[in-house]
């Protein structure tokens, strides 16, 4: 009987894959829910890292019939001292009990590992952006072009003369073709020769290189050569992500977090875009200063409102550490709009001379409180002052916010401002 | 075929080469001196991450797609990348060809172990037992998988992912009561059965005559003539197989919904002997390893050292802790098959007067492989328990039976140990453990209120006192419901037929809109 041996290792693996979708596509509430919690436990830069989740298993349940309870009879290996008609003492109720609950209607929520794109992709699912924005985020870095060598083919634009040149060079030096001086050496003669046989001889061996020289052509098709290109990934630049907070007694825990899932979007945006982004935290009262993560988000703070304060915060940052030459700025203010009103003017100017000159994309979000209507927000002070700016045509993009939902369409006028240069652009 | 005085391998490593030697060996001592009888075999190497991608559709090569294998493997892979659970050495699969899949990560040694186990002892034990042959058809289920991935994949092209998600959900929870306990008319021909799905579905398709729907039906029949009898009789009632009952009866099942129960009870079928053969099949795999191996290494083909590797991963599969380890999580089937596999072997060739008295049909015969041989065919562990446990061995594993009453105040009595007065209750309540009749609850519809609002009574019939528990039999019968599309109702009456409990399921829109 022959036996008959497969190796089965090189079949395409993750046969699973679609399963694991079905599950993940069953559980996506659950699983969304989870990567909420997970993202916002997690730093700003930790939020493309994927990661563990863990799951409820309600909902995910596969019912059976099962039964419990009654009489039970067992019968046990390794009897060491009992003796029929022993009566042995239960075990206490309380361990029975878990017991039970374990092989009974619940399992216990599992954890399992979202890869980097499907953790992505739930985050930004809950964010509600359009397919659209979806693509271009998910877009890797833009394409460059760059000379790799030379190719066989190609189009004519591309031929390299020199290399071309030198192979057919190469190639008549290779199979002997008669140099135009030998020829011109015989001819000479021949004119000068009187002796027949001699002319014969000659004429002969002139027709011979002529004929040779035909057949080798100066410039055969196979010589040609065309410069090849290829493409790669375009060497993006660096960016700058500034994060400016006010952290006055009057800003919410939710409008912290509103702020936060702002900065997470801009910051997946930005390093779709940069191979390198930094981030940096200014957070202000009356007075602004550069802090790290958690005591930007959860460091506690008091004092009045200055927003000119942070920007002049930024704008000292951006002249000794990023020359904007070098670094693309971006900045997301998030605010609840209290501003001294005798800071307006002040910060009007820092913005419009100094700040936005060097920025690709200034946003401002105001953010409101839960469950309140945006349009039903009176306008702030700060909300005024920009609405002036953008009004005699600041590059501004700001949004009122009191959900998460709402934070996408501030980046909408980003995503257009791109789309629009990149057309003219092209 | 190689001098059999010659080593088959060195160290750790194989090639495909080594493999093929392997085989031949273990084939030859397989068939020679232990006469065991296989189907052909395919041996199929695989990564680790494809033994968990078979984990995950219950072993099997090909499978239809359903979230819940997805969630499995979530599962199954988060153990494993813990480090809280090792992969299985081999998979094998009862087909024709025999197809068992090796790890790639085994060493030499472990790649004979498994083929030993998997190729042999397995695919013997799948060929010759009377319950797969009965109920499982080898040759054709590798088609009848196929099959059905692609129906499955057909019918969420045309009646939507959804739709069928929820046919397979209802199906899946009703799985365990699929199956038909006892042989009907014909065994199983799933080759046969393909066929005929294809056949029935080209022929609606050709007969399809929108006009039909339109032609008004007449009065309906007056119930009363049907007695209750006679319905029941129509019905084939009672019926335990409430899948089949449904794909038969259900009054709104769309065509291709009961194609899909049929397609869930057809693979429930196929691992119904598997569920009551646990520690003979393994039983079997291990006697037969250790078998070749011990022959293979007296052969000269195993070095001391391989099979000294070799005995330590035996030791560890038949390690039996006891009640009162904290590994202990029951009788683990490679310990208990194994052992009396070999308590069978001694009681054969070298009884004592004990043995002769219990076992008079084979103790000293003397052909220990003819008596086993013959065990493996004809019985199931149930039966094999209650006629083969020998007294020795219950000794050796120092059994013990304790009965636990709720209702008894003072504890847990120990109603039998391993003793003259012992033995046979112990062997009958061990035999009971592993008897299908009690693993799964006993449930069976019973009656349709044709009459009235069409409700389906089901009736579990409770056996010592232990019921269903409620949350899940709740969410079962709304499966059960969105199936049958009219009420449930699930009465649990014990013996003396008083009513435990009673159970209500409506079924839900879903259903009937899809």
């Amino acid at each position: 009987m022959a036996i008959h041996i497969v190796d089965r290792r090189l079949n395409p693996g993750s046969k699973s894959l679609e399963n694991r979708q079905r599950f993940l596509r069953r559980a996506k509430a659950l699983v969304q829910g989870a990567v909420k919690r997970s993202s916002q436990d997690r730093d700003i830069k930790d939020v493309l890292e994927g990661g563990v989740v863990s799951v409820p298993i309600d909902g995910m349940e596969e019912p059976r019939f099962r039964r419990e309870g009654g009489t039970r009879d067992m019968v046990l290996p390794g009897n060491k001292k009992f003796i029929e008609g022993d009566m042995l003492p239960r075990p206490n109720q309380s361990g029975g009990k878990g017991r039970g609950a374990g092989e009974g209607d619940s399992e216990d929520a599992f954890r399992f590992v979202l890869s980097r794109d499907e953790f992505v992709d739930l985050f930004l699912d809950d964010l509600e952006l359009p397919d659209l924005a979806k693509r271009k985020l998910a877009n890797v870095e833009s394409e460059g072009i760059r000379r790799a060598g030379y190719t066989t083919s190609g189009s004519p634009a591309n031929i390299s003369v020199s290399r071309t040149v030198s192979r057919a060079l190469a190639r008549r030096v290779a199979l002997r073709r008669p140099r135009p001086e030998v020829l011109e050496a015989l001819e000479a003669e021949l004119a000068d020769c009187s002796d027949e046989a001699r002319r014969t001889e000659l004429m002969a061996e002139i027709e011979a290189l002529k004929a040779k020289i035909r057949r080798i052509p100066f410039i055969d098709p196979i010589d040609i050569r065309y410069r090849r290109f290829e493409t790669v990934p375009k060497p993006v630049a660096q960016a700058v992500m500034f994060c400016l907070m006010d952290v006055s007694g009057s800003m919410t825990e939710h409008m912290k977090d509103l702020a936060k899932r702002f900065y997470m979007l801009l910051y997946v945006f930005l390093k779709r875009r940069y191979r390198h982004v930094e981030i940096v935290f200014i957070r202000h009262t009356d007075r602004a200063e550069e802090v790290d993560e958690q005591t930007f988000f959860h460091g506690p703070a008091s004092g009045g409102t200055l927003v000119s304060s942070a920007l002049q915060a930024m704008h000292d940052i951006v002249r000794s550490r990023f020359k904007p030459a070098d670094w693309n700025i971006y900045a997301a203010q998030a605010s609840d709009g209290d501003n001294s009103y005798a800071d307006g003017e002040v910060a009007g100017r820092l913005l419009t001379d100094k700040i936005l000159p060097v920025s690709q994309f200034f946003a401002y979000l105001e953010v409101g409180q839960e469950n309140g209507l945006s349009y039903e927000m009176p306008n702030s002070s700060l909300w005024t002052l920009y609405e002036g700016l953008r009004a005699s045509g600041a590059p501004l993009s700001m949004r009122k916010v009191n959900e998460r939902s709402e934070i996408f369409p501030v980046f909408h006028d980003l995503f257009q401002r791109r789309s629009q240069q990149e057309r003219t652009g092209s | 075929m190689t001098a059999t005085d010659q080593l088959l391998f060195e160290g750790a490593d194989w090639d495909f080469r080594t493999l093929q030697r392997i085989c031949d060996a273990c084939e030859q001592v397989a068939r020679d001196e232990l006469g065991l009888d296989v189907y052909p075999n395919q041996i199929e190497v695989i990564t680790a991450e494809q033994m968990l991608d078979a984990y995950s559709s219950v072993g099997m090569p090909l499978f239809y797609k359903h979230w819940s294998f997805g969630k499995h493997f979530a599962f199954q892979e988060a153990s494993y990348r813990k480090g809280l659970m090792g992969l299985a050495y081999e998979i094998v699969i009862n087909s024709s060809p025999c197809i068992s899949y090796l790890m790639e990560e085994n060493t030499a040694t472990m790649q004979t172990l498994v083929i030993a186990h998997a190729a042999f002892g397995h695919n013997h034990f799948f060929k010759n037992n009377y319950l797969f042959k009965q109920w499982t058809d080898a040759d054709g289920i590798l088609d009848y998988l196929e099959f059905a991935k692609r129906y499955v994949a057909h019918c969420e092209e045309r009646h939507g992912r959804l739709a069928v998600e929820h046919t397979l959900d209802a199906a899946h929870a009703l799985m365990s009561h699929g199956i038909d306990r006892y042989p009907g008319k014909k065994s199983l021909d799933l080759r046969a059965e393909e066929k005929r799905a294809g056949r029935r579905r080209a022929h609606e398709e050709a007969a399809f005559n929108d006009l039909w729907r339109t032609v008004p039906t007449g009065p309906a029949k007056t119930s009363a003539i049907l007695d209750v009898e006679h319905r029941r009789q129509m019905l084939g009632l009672p019926q335990e197989n409430l899948l089949y009952f449904l794909e038969k009866t259900a009054p709104r099942l769309r065509p291709w919904q009961r194609e899909l129960l049929r397609i869930v009870r057809h693979i429930a079928q196929y691992f119904y002997p598997q569920s009551q053969t646990k520690v003979m099949n393994e039983g079997t795999a291990t006697y037969v390893h250790y078998r070749i191996m011990s022959r293979l290494h007296q052969q000269g083909r195993l070095t001391d050292g391989n099979f000294l590797e070799f005995l330590q991963s035996h030791t560890n599969v038949v390690f039996q802790p006891e009640f009162d380890d904290p590994r202990y999580s029951g009788f683990n089937p490679y310990a208990l098959g194994f052992a009396m596999m070999q308590d069978i072997e001694r009681i054969v060739t070298n009884p004592e007067a004990e043995d002769r008295e219990w076992f008079p049909d084979i103790a000293g015969t003397g052909d220990a492989m003819g008596v086993l041989r013959d065990i493996w065919a004809n019985y199931r562990d149930e039966s094999f328990i209650s006629q083969f446990m020998s007294p020795r061995l219950m000794r050796h594993f120092r059994l013990f039976h304790l009965h636990d009453d709720p209702e008894e105040r003072a504890g847990i009595l120990v109603d039998a140990i391993h003793n003259e007065r012992g033995y046979r209750r112990l062997r009958r309540e061990l035999a009971r453990q592993y008897d299908v009749g009690f693993i799964d609850a006993n449930i069976e519809v019973v009656d349709v209120d044709l009459a009235g609002d069409r409700r389906l009574m089901l009736r579990h019939t409770v056996v010592k006192g232990a019921q269903l528990t409620e949350a899940d039999t709740k969410r079962v019968l709304q499966h059960l419901a969105d199936l049958w599309s009219y009420d449930v109702s699930l009465v649990e009456v014990d013996t003396s037929n008083k009513v435990l409990k009673e159970y209500i399921a409506n079924p839900r829109n879903i259903a009937a809109a899809a």
